[in-house]
């Protein structure tokens, strides 16, 4: 910035003045813009490319609520679920944030597999798209995986069955199943270090993966250019391109906007119920996953004893090898879908079949009586729930939660005496202690019953000068004072 | 693995890499459309997000709920300060936590009816009445009170504290405070 700084830059950018040029000297920034916003389109600007960024801009309205949500949410057996009432019932806007972050879940699947669909049919992973398909596949792992983890973390009825039906059905998979099973819970059963885990699965680790995926994503994409048309050769386009700006981006725009509004609305009249809490012991409740898993939930019921290695583990892998690898294994430049029966008629067949299986799942849960009366119960107690007021938590140091240990008779008339002895002016309101006497919470430990009488009869020579007086009551409130203090803990 | 014609997508974007953006009008009108549109979207979005983050803050501050100490009836005749248990109860955020808490019911200077937190003035200890004496004698450091409260001696810099009372449907009600203490004036604390 001094003037007799020396030239900088190349001529166009140090043919800039002001503020502008400045800027763009010390960064590039046009040159980004540039690279970034005329990229070419062989073929032009389409509809069918716009669900990338799509999901870009789903991604980004999930970080948003999620770090928002966080203010308030603590991920622990005991406060998840009043945390999460709390936002829903009482904080501004909390059920609506909530509601976008929940249909900002479904929103992703529903458009990530449009994204898949539209590459896969256009055949636009040909060519020397091989890693950007494969990255592609990780992100639609890493996005089940983020939505698998989320589910869990209101911990209400329906997130922890869901979940312990999901974590149990990967104790299906043979060998090391159980043991992945305990790994993910932190333990044998479903608990607060379960919630940890998804917590910090959910917040600091998958979305870690995703940034550096997306990222490599996006390289990927723009090394190997856009595929075009499914006319257009994977290797030499031959279409006459168009930059991304303006008419893609428009169309990309519009997409957001549409997700903008769509999801604002849905969110805003129609919130997310949050159920009671979660009661391991509630052994008639029906755990049903989210719909994107409930595929996945009709097939493995298909699969049990010695076959279930079949079904759950050998199916499955080559399934995902085959989507992962499938760059690899078609080699053709062939894009037209209508040249490629043998690629389109694999994708009807998986497609039917996830969508069979889920619609079968819905078919006979409502068909089993049993099942289907549970199911309206269950969800009558989740908006009754919805409509009682907000119940904050006794904290622990409450009376209530002092006054639940004081279940032994002796022990409250013990509590008596203390406060009308005025006890407590020194050692504070159930024995905690004050500047003027140290705390009687836990001397239970270093005194039996009868220490303690004796220390009260003949205090030593430290107590005295501390100002503690011989203490003489009649026998029965002796007794009742030492159960007393003998019950703090 | 087709590699001999990656080199292919480097010519193909030369041979068709767009030509400089005509310094169009219609392009950075365009642009500036699209950045205030974002903006104006962005700013839409975002009031949610504000109001869910300021929400502790901008909430209308409930007040303490009162305690009930009794009904008057019970404070018709006193003869000396009458000690009572009450519970206040405590928001902080979602959670709460309930507290006793000693109270003096007695009468001031003009015979009214007022209230007396037993949380000493000086340092904090629960004073206790002492009847044989009639007044009040902290145990810590020995301050003493006026059955009204005012102080008598001691470290104390003022007498004990009275608390905000309440009188609904012939009920004595309080609103617990606490105050600062080792000062000469009442002063609310938190």
């Amino acid at each position: 910035m001094h003037s007799n700084a020396p030239k900088e830059g190349d001529a166009s950018q140090s043919a800039q003045t002001g503020f502008r040029g400045w800027l763009n000297r010390r960064t590039g920034l046009d040159d980004m813009l540039r690279t970034a916003l005329d990229e070419p389109i062989p073929g032009g600007a389409r509809l069918a490319y716009i669900f990338g960024s799509g999901l870009l801009f789903i991604f980004l309205s999930q970080i948003i609520t999620g770090v928002f949500l966080a203010l308030y949410y603590v991920p622990s057996a005991d406060h998840a679920h009043t945390t999460v009432a709390y936002i829903t019932k009482v904080v501004t806007g909390g059920s609506f944030l909530r509601s976008l972050h929940s249909y900002g879940a479904s929103a992703m699947v529903i458009v990530l597999l449009l994204h898949l669909s539209q590459t896969y049919i256009y055949g636009a992973y040909k060519g020397r798209r091989e890693l950007l398909w494969v990255s592609g596949c990780a992100l639609f792992g890493l996005v089940l995986g983020m939505a698998f983890t989320g589910y869990l973390l209101p911990w209400d009825q329906r997130a922890y069955f869901a979940t312990a039906v999901g974590t149990n059905a990967i104790s299906e998979v043979p060998w090391i199943g159980e043991s992945l099973t305990r790994l993910l819970r932190g333990g044998t059963e479903m608990g607060t270090l379960t919630i940890s885990r998804f917590f910090v699965a959910h917040v600091f680790l998958i979305p870690a993966c995703i940034f550096g995926l997306v990222a490599s994503h996006i390289f990927l994409f723009r090394k190997a250019g856009p595929a075009g048309p499914v006319a257009e050769d994977p290797y030499h386009p031959k279409l006459q391109p168009e930059p991304f700006y303006p008419r893609q981006v428009l169309m990309d725009l519009s997409l957001t906007a549409l997700l903008i509004a769509g999801l604002g609305v849905l969110a805003f009249f129609v919130a997310v119920p949050l159920g009671p809490a979660a009661n391991p012991a509630n052994a008639q409740y029906v755990p049903r996953p989210e719909w994107y898993y409930l595929p996945i939930f009709q097939w493995l019921k298909y699969w049990h004893g010695s076959a279930s290695v079949i079904g759950v583990l050998i199916i499955p892998m080559i399934l995902v090898i085959g989507v992962i690898a499938l760059p690899f294994l078609d080699r053709s430049i062939e894009r037209r879908p209508w040249k490629r029966p043998v690629a389109m008629g694999a994708y009807a067949f998986l497609a039917c079949g996830l969508v069979g299986l889920g619609l079968r799942s819905q078919y006979q849960d409502k068909h089993d009586p049993g099942i289907a009366q549970q199911e309206a119960k269950q969800k009558i107690e989740e908006q009754e729930y919805m409509r009682k007021p907000f119940e904050p938590e006794f904290s622990s140091a409450s009376l209530a939660a002092a006054n639940v240990a004081l279940a032994d008779p002796l022990a409250a008339k013990g509590k008596t005496v203390f406060e009308a002895h005025s006890c407590n002016a020194c050692h504070g309101d159930g024995g905690v202690g004050t500047a003027a006497a140290p705390a009687l919470v836990g001397v239970s430990a270093k005194f039996n019953p009868d220490q303690l009488a004796q220390l009260f009869e003949h205090p030593t020579a430290k107590m005295t000068a501390g100002g503690m007086p011989p203490v003489n009551f009649p026998p029965d409130e002796m007794k009742s004072l030492i159960a007393y203090i003998e019950s703090l803990k | 693995m087709g590699d001999r014609q990656e080199d292919s997508v480097e010519m193909w974007r030369k041979k068709f890499s767009p030509p400089e953006p005509a310094p169009g009008e219609r392009r950075s009108f365009l642009g500036a459309l699209l950045a205030l549109g974002s903006v104006c979207v962005g700013g839409l979005l975002s009031v949610p997000l504000i109001r869910f983050a300021l929400f502790p803050i901008l909430r209308r501050t409930t007040e303490v709920e009162p305690s009930p100490v009794g009904p008057l009836s019970d404070f018709s005749n006193l003869s000396e300060p009458l000690a009572r248990t009450i519970q206040t109860e405590q928001l902080d955020g979602w959670r709460k936590s309930v507290s006793e808490k000693t109270v003096y019911v007695t009468k001031d200077i003009h015979g009214q009816l007022c209230v007396l937190s037993s949380v000493c003035p000086h340092l904090g200890c629960t004073v206790p009445w002492v009847g044989e004496r009639s007044e009040f004698v902290c145990p810590c450091h020995g301050g003493t009170f006026a059955p009204d409260g005012s102080r008598v001696s001691g470290p104390p810099l003022r007498g004990m504290d009275t608390l905000a009372t309440v009188i609904q449907d012939g009920q004595l009600q309080i609103r617990f405070q606490y105050f600062r203490q080792l000062v000469a004036d009442k002063e609310v604390v938190g």
